[in-house]
């Protein structure tokens, strides 16, 4: 019975009234280099998609960092800027000053956002800069092969802590999102994830929310994304989101570390 | 009750073989295939006709290689059949 009605729809189903999801326009035509299953691609895609609905394709400039990520501009058909290691806040102070109406973001990732370019976000943040800094947190050194990163957990095996991370020689973890939260000049900072289905519709809410933070000049805002690295974790791609799941957002929770007061 | 149809359409040559898609959907309408695309990755295609269109794939999938079509039929049609 339902096979029947199957077959007499099947080559209606696919028609453009019917479309539900396709990949977002404001992304590239093209393969990105990410290893399968990486949460990078993931926020690309979200990201693009909010662009694109918030229809600001033309109005938005990113700055790209050092990283896995640091192609993001391959990716993304919006207006972009490389920055130095670490750097990307200070290029987007610059951009964001000489062009105020646009939407500046950086997106950054733990090495990048948290260990070299510690100095520059805080300070960014401490300004109260009017720009979204998106900030992806797979709690290790993606692109040079895993090594400990400021946000390793505690335990946590990588290339340089092959005993797991121990506080008392290594330092304690780094939470980013909650060191710069009460910086008067800082809008917006959230924490989500992109491992499951949910989250990541959150994620982009997310996302959404602190472009809107942003056109009302707000102040600073921070989205960090709790996200995995399958390939330097050794493991799968499922196991890796289990993993975030299970083991790193427990100590990374999610929900909203600050919010505006005014809120329209 | 209207009936709820879906159609995926994978982009094959830029599918990484991930397998998050075949995680997120309630219905297992996707799998690992056993063929490889140009870059040597199996990649996954659609095993039954159980699709809903819910879209958990598409949302889920890091490259964006999955387009989701969905139909809601009406109870009329359905008995038409």
């Amino acid at each position: 019975m339902a096979g029947e009605v199957l077959d007499v729809v099947a080559e209606d189903i696919v028609r453009p009234e019917n479309l539900v999801y396709r990949r977002p326009s404001a992304l590239l035509d093209v393969d990105m280099h990410y290893c399968p299953g990486c949460g990078h691609s993931t926020v690309h895609k979200i990201f693009m998609e909010v662009v694109e609905e918030m229809g600001i394709q033309h109005d938005i400039i990113g700055v790209a960092p050092v990283g896995c990520s640091v192609f993001a501009y391959n990716y993304m058909d919006i207006d972009m800027q490389q920055a130095a290691h670490g750097r990307a806040c200070a290029v987007a102070t610059g951009i964001k000053r000489m062009l105020p109406d646009k939407f500046v973001f950086t997106y950054q990732g733990d090495g990048d956002l948290a260990a070299i370019g510690g100095n520059e976000t805080l300070h960014a943040a401490n300004r109260g800069e009017n720009f979204l800094v998106i900030f992806i947190n797979n709690a290790i050194y993606g692109m040079t092969s895993g090594q400990m990163a400021p946000t390793t957990i505690d335990g946590m095996v990588t290339t340089t802590s092959p005993y797991g991370r121990d506080p008392k020689t290594m330092g304690y973890p780094l939470k980013f999102g909650d060191l710069i939260a009460p910086l008067p000049g800082v809008a917006y900072v959230t924490r989500q994830a992109v491992n499951t289905v949910q989250n990541v519709r959150r994620a982009k809410k997310a996302l959404q929310r602190a472009l809107e933070y942003q056109k009302q000049g707000l102040g600073f805002c921070l989205v960090e994304i709790v996200s995995n690295c399958p390939s330097n974790w050794k493991m799968t791609p499922v196991e890796s989101n289990k993993y975030v799941q299970n083991v790193l957002i427990p100590f990374y929770p999610l929900g909203d570390i600050k919010v505006p007061e005014v809120k329209k | 009750m209207a009936k709820v149809v879906g159609e995926v359409i994978i982009d094959i040559e830029r599918c990484k073989g991930c397998e998050l898609c075949i995680q997120a959907c309630p219905e297992q309408t996707l799998a690992l295939g056993k063929a490889i695309n140009h870059k040597g990755y199996q990649y996954v295609v659609k095993v039954n006709d159980n699709c809903t269109g819910c879209v958990n794939c598409a949302i889920i999938c890091p490259d964006a290689v999955i387009t989701v079509y969905r139909k809601s039929l009406k109870p009329k049609q359905e008995v038409a059949v």
